[in-house]
């Protein structure tokens, strides 16, 4: 019985080795062993979203899945996305549109809201409400989040012609 | 808060998956998508000793459609529903009951096996088979079986899977042309638990609806048949269906309600969903 695990994975496209509890979440080791602190701990049960990462490209809970299962996966966090420039523009609207207060929720909030614009070029405002329903935001009230967003996915539409 | 210390097994097979199981007793529990498992532990509400990992199993996420059946593998994630045009065609109710299964992170994680072993009360998936008196393909030690729908759910978290047993896939009756499939749940916040849920499906033809069958969810300790209710609404009579759900459902109360407004709201979710099961196809 292996209460502790050998991992490698990539976590923002560098090869990382470590040895894990088993018992360790996703979020944990990136913010504590990588001190990659961008991703949010918040409700630790699946509820709040704050601690959303992309595992092999997708978004998913970081709370809700082990270190140890991302052994040979490829993760990428808010640092990764904020450092390669994918989401500059959804950084930059956020701001602009004041969609963010304390701050808590925003790592999560923008990986999900590049989820969906990777996705669906023209969401509607149901839909992307619909989308970031599983993130917590306690500050905004969402409305100029689901502004930021929307602008986003017009600006985007946009640069395409 | 974090998980009570545990040990980690990778099953390579669904052999494999029991053998391990049969090995360490009631110590080990089976790990799927972990989108309801992980938050346990986490919450200290369980503590295992060993974890059995079934996400390196090759072959169990797959959606085909076979002899009149769709087979759904038990790792196939509820995005890869979401996204499947077999299921959209020929399991149409889990496809209008997928918005409304949590959000899309953990769509990308959660099974419809771990949903339909856990057996949550208040989840979707388990009502959906039952609504459409699916199977459920059981592996154990002593071989492969399948149970019934309507025999599966026992009680509160419990159903006809053993100690040693791994639910491996379900398979679902594909959609007839005369079918008719209706969804609807209230909750809290798009994606949470139902506070009060139905799914339903029957045949609808020259007016008149036959072979209903009624899921309720979040209203009981696991879905349940409201039997009164599709024999009014098969008699054509909506009214008399929405006053038989008084004996065909008594819901405790929980967290989320009391069990005279779940009662209340079956009747509100059984006026839309005969909506659903009789509007005019365009």
């Amino acid at each position: 019985m292996n209460e502790m695990c050998d991992i490698s994975l990539t976590v923002n496209g560098e090869r990382v080795s470590e040895r894990v509890e088993a018992r360790k979440s996703l979020v944990d080791f990136l913010r504590d062993d990588l001190t990659l602190t961008g991703s949010h701990v918040g409700c630790e049960h699946g509820v709040c979203g704050a601690c959303t990462v992309r595992v092999n490209g997708e978004i998913v809970r970081g709370c809700l899945m082990l270190a140890v299962q991302c052994d040979g996966a490829s993760v990428e966090t808010i640092e990764g996305v904020s450092d390669s420039g994918e989401i500059a523009d959804l950084q930059e609207a956020f701001q602009k549109r004041n969609a963010l207060q304390c701050g808590f929720c925003t790592p999560g909030m923008l990986l999900t809201a590049q989820d969906l614009l990777s996705n669906d070029q023209t969401p509607s405002r149901d839909h992307i409400r619909e989308h970031i329903s599983g993130n917590y935001c306690r500050c905004t009230g969402y409305h100029a989040i689901v502004d930021a967003v929307e602008s986003v996915a017009q600006a985007r539409k946009g640069s395409r012609k | 808060m974090k998980p009570a210390p545990f040990a980690y097994a990778k099953a390579r097979s669904v052999e494999d998956a029991i053998a391990l199981l049969a090995q360490h007793g009631e110590g080990a529990k089976l790990l799927a998508g972990g989108q309801s498992l992980i938050a346990t532990l986490n919450m200290r509400l369980s503590a295992p000793r060993i974890l059995i990992d079934l996400n390196g199993i090759a072959g169990l996420n797959s959606i085909t459609l076979k002899g009149g059946e769709v087979e759904i593998g038990a790792m196939t994630r509820h995005a890869e529903i979401e996204r499947s045009d077999v299921i959209r065609k020929h399991a149409p109710l889990i496809a209008m009951a997928m918005p409304h299964i949590a959000h899309p992170a953990i769509r990308n994680r959660g099974t419809i096996g771990g949903s339909i072993a856990f057996a949550d009360p208040a989840a979707e998936l388990p009502a959906c088979l039952l609504a459409l008196g699916g199977l459920v393909e059981i592996a154990g030690p002593k071989g492969k079986r399948t149970v019934k729908a309507d025999d599966y759910f026992k009680g509160l978290y419990e159903t006809a899977i053993g100690a040693c047993d791994m639910l491996t896939g379900i398979r679902l009756p594909a959609a007839p042309a005369a079918s008719r499939y209706g969804f609807a749940e209230l909750s809290r916040r798009h994606g949470d638990y139902a506070v009060a849920g139905l799914a339903a499906s029957a045949t609808f033809a020259s007016g008149k609806l036959t072979k209903v069958r009624l899921a309720f969810f979040g209203v009981d300790l696991t879905p349940v048949r409201a039997k009164a209710a599709e024999m009014a609404l098969a008699g054509g009579d909506l009214d008399k269906a929405v006053a038989a759900l008084a004996s065909d459902l008594d819901p405790p109360d929980d967290i989320q309600e009391n069990g005279a407004v779940k009662k209340h709201l079956a009747g509100v979710l059984l006026r839309r969903v005969v909506q659903q099961l009789t509007e005019t196809r365009a």
